[in-house]
């Protein structure tokens, strides 16, 4: 890690220089390919993005972190840059020319460093050079990154969508809602179906909501946890949780695993955890039988 | 996209009005930030719970809210500090109080559950000062975590 | 998403009496001294005047900490004894995930989904105070 003395340091020279050079640097940078195409409004849109540019490259090498991807002064890029790589991506590029495009950044700005140090001391202006190639290398870490990150952010989106969507809430009757789950039940799906759930309260002022684990392969003391925390959120709310599907074998889990599941009500069937909740509503059903006389 | 501006500050904890000044800040924080509404709640409860902390138990402090990346994630870090007494037994000030009896819950255990990155320096004699991080969406080198 | 910037700070509690019921409707971001305060008030209140029920609507509250989890459990409590009952109504779906979370799942609190379950469920014979716990009578 370089170190901050009086005078001039490799990266303390490139700050300078970078600075020095700022409108020089944006408008060679404005004729790249990465900068022209993506700001076609106008050129000195191009000039003006690639000084912004410029300027978070020199108060990376002013705080000495030029082969930090993480340093402050990349935050404010990062949205520029995602922006820049999704603009290339959607023209066609793949990540590797997109890659390539980043990497012809470095060139101008070489020979112009090079140009400006033709008096300094050889060894001198290699240092430099080398600062400022890590700087820039970094700078097309952090562009890649954000490239992912924006593809990754994409991916965490859909997935998320994907999971809402497989978590339906069914209103079953006035006040009572369900939610039948199938498939396992990770941390990340656990915390989804809850909030869908405790929305679903809200959204329809259900006194009873009925999570169905008749789906769900094993129980384990970490969804029984979440089931639990479901249950108590529920209740905190005004609204009774019952958890129905238990079938023989998952019961037989639980009472193994000596999970205690406190005192939520759990049914065998979601049939019966209807049953239960229009009871608790005050609810009777009433059979039309053939000769009129039905009453259950 | 989140951006600094807003979201940097050195808030004093001083008295119950700034308590309300420090939600206020962290709200509009996480918010700026992109947080969603459960994990807004989440980090916005152990902003409040700590602060009372260093209001109540360290004399009264400081807590600076700053934006941080890694790995491209955005996240707030909120770091209280006090020149209070320090905690005496940090262990128990630590422990799981989710299965107390009276449910009332403990101030730093639970803060813990709160947030995604917790830390906290203590001693007698020099303070305290407790760190914690959310991040927003999934925690960095974590894909798929939520 | 919450992108209010410029919640009210309540400095007093609004309590509407309705019949011998209080209706105490919380609303964004308390000082902790008004919540201690408001404890105080109801407690006179009860103690003073013919009351049956109070209904603490925190629909409009974004964050229960600790302090506030205690603040409503001791008016609970305080009510009990002065032979009131308590519910807390509408408490959004978020406060509820943190609530438990941090381990606050007020055990023994009465709740209801909002005002008007509320006042029902104080209307009703009475009901021990552990919320889906014993069967109501069918009428």
């Amino acid at each position: 890690m370089p170190e901050h003395e009086a005078g001039g340091t490799p990266t303390v020279e490139v700050r300078d220089f970078l600075r020095r050079r700022r409108e020089q640097i944006a408008q060679r940078w404005a004729d790249e390919p990465l900068f022209r195409t993506v700001f076609t409004v106008s050129r000195d849109e191009a000039v003006e993005a690639g000084k912004v540019v410029v300027d978070a490259l020199a108060e990376v090498a002013d705080a000495g972190r030029v082969e930090d991807p993480d340093a402050a002064g990349f935050s404010g890029l990062r949205e520029q840059l995602s922006r820049m790589g999704a603009a290339r991506s959607r023209a066609g590029l793949s990540t590797t020319q997109v890659s390539s495009e980043l990497a012809a950044l470095w060139p101008p700005v070489e020979n112009l460093l090079v140009a400006d140090m033709d008096e300094a001391p050889p060894e001198r202006t290699r240092e430099c050079a080398s600062a400022l190639g890590v700087l820039m290398g970094t700078l097309r870490l952090v562009a890649m990154q954000a490239a992912l990150s924006e593809g990754q952010a994409l991916i965490d989106r859909q997935r998320l969508q994907l999971l809402e969507v497989a978590t339906p809430v069914i209103k079953l009757w006035d006040g009572i809602v369900a939610v039948p789950l199938i498939g396992t039940l990770d941390s990340a799906r656990s915390q989804v179906v809850m909030e869908t759930l405790l929305n679903a309260v809200v959204d329809q002022q259900a006194r009873f909501a009925i999570l169905d684990i008749t789906g769900v392969p094993t129980v384990d003391s970490l969804v029984a946890q979440h089931l639990m925390k479901t249950v108590a959120a529920a209740r905190l709310m005004g609204a009774e949780c019952v958890v129905s599907g238990i079938r023989p074998a998952i019961a037989q889990t639980i009472v193994h695993l000596g999970l205690d599941l406190g005192t939520v009500k759990t049914r065998a069937s979601l049939a019966d955890a209807l049953g239960h909740c229009l009871h608790e509503l005050g609810t009777n059903i009433v059979n039309a039988a053939p000769d009129g006389a039905g009453r259950r | 996209m989140p951006t600094a501006a807003g979201v940097e500050a050195r808030l004093p904890i001083r008295s119950d009005m700034d308590l309300v000044w420090v939600r206020q800040h962290v709200r509009q924080a996480a918010a700026q930030l992109g947080f969603g509404l459960v994990d807004q709640t989440k980090v916005l409860t152990a902003a409040s719970e700590l602060a009372r902390n260093t209001l109540v138990h360290g004399g009264g402090g400081e807590v600076e809210v700053s934006h941080v990346t890694a790995d491209g994630v955005s996240g707030l870090r909120l770091t209280f500090s006090d020149s209070g007494p320090g905690i005496p037994d940090l262990d128990r000030a630590l422990s799981d109080g989710y299965t107390t009896g009276d449910g009332l819950g403990m101030g730093l255990g639970g803060a813990r559950r709160l947030v995604h990155d917790f830390e906290v320096e203590s001693a007698p004699g020099s303070g305290t000062t407790v760190r914690v991080t959310s991040w927003v969406g999934r925690r960095p080198g974590r894909p798929g975590e939520a | 998403m919450s992108e209010q910037s410029s919640r009210p700070v309540a400095g007093h509690v609004p309590v509407l009496r309705l019949g011998e019921v209080l209706l105490v409707t919380l609303q964004g971001d308390l000082y902790d001294t008004t919540a201690q305060q408001l404890q105080q008030d109801l407690s006179e209140t009860i103690a003073t005047s013919r009351v049956t029920g109070v209904v603490i609507d925190i629909s409009g509250v974004e964050v229960v900490d600790s302090f506030l989890g205690r603040v409503l459990a001791e008016i609970a409590a305080q009510s009990e004894l002065l032979a009131a009952r308590t519910v807390l109504a509408g408490m959004r779906p978020a406060v509820a995930i943190t609530l438990v979370e941090l381990g606050l799942t007020l055990p023994g609190m009465r709740t209801a989904l909002n005002t008007e379950a509320a006042l029902e469920l104080l209307t009703r014979p009475a009901v021990p105070s552990r919320s889906g716990g014993l069967r109501q009578e069918s009428p």
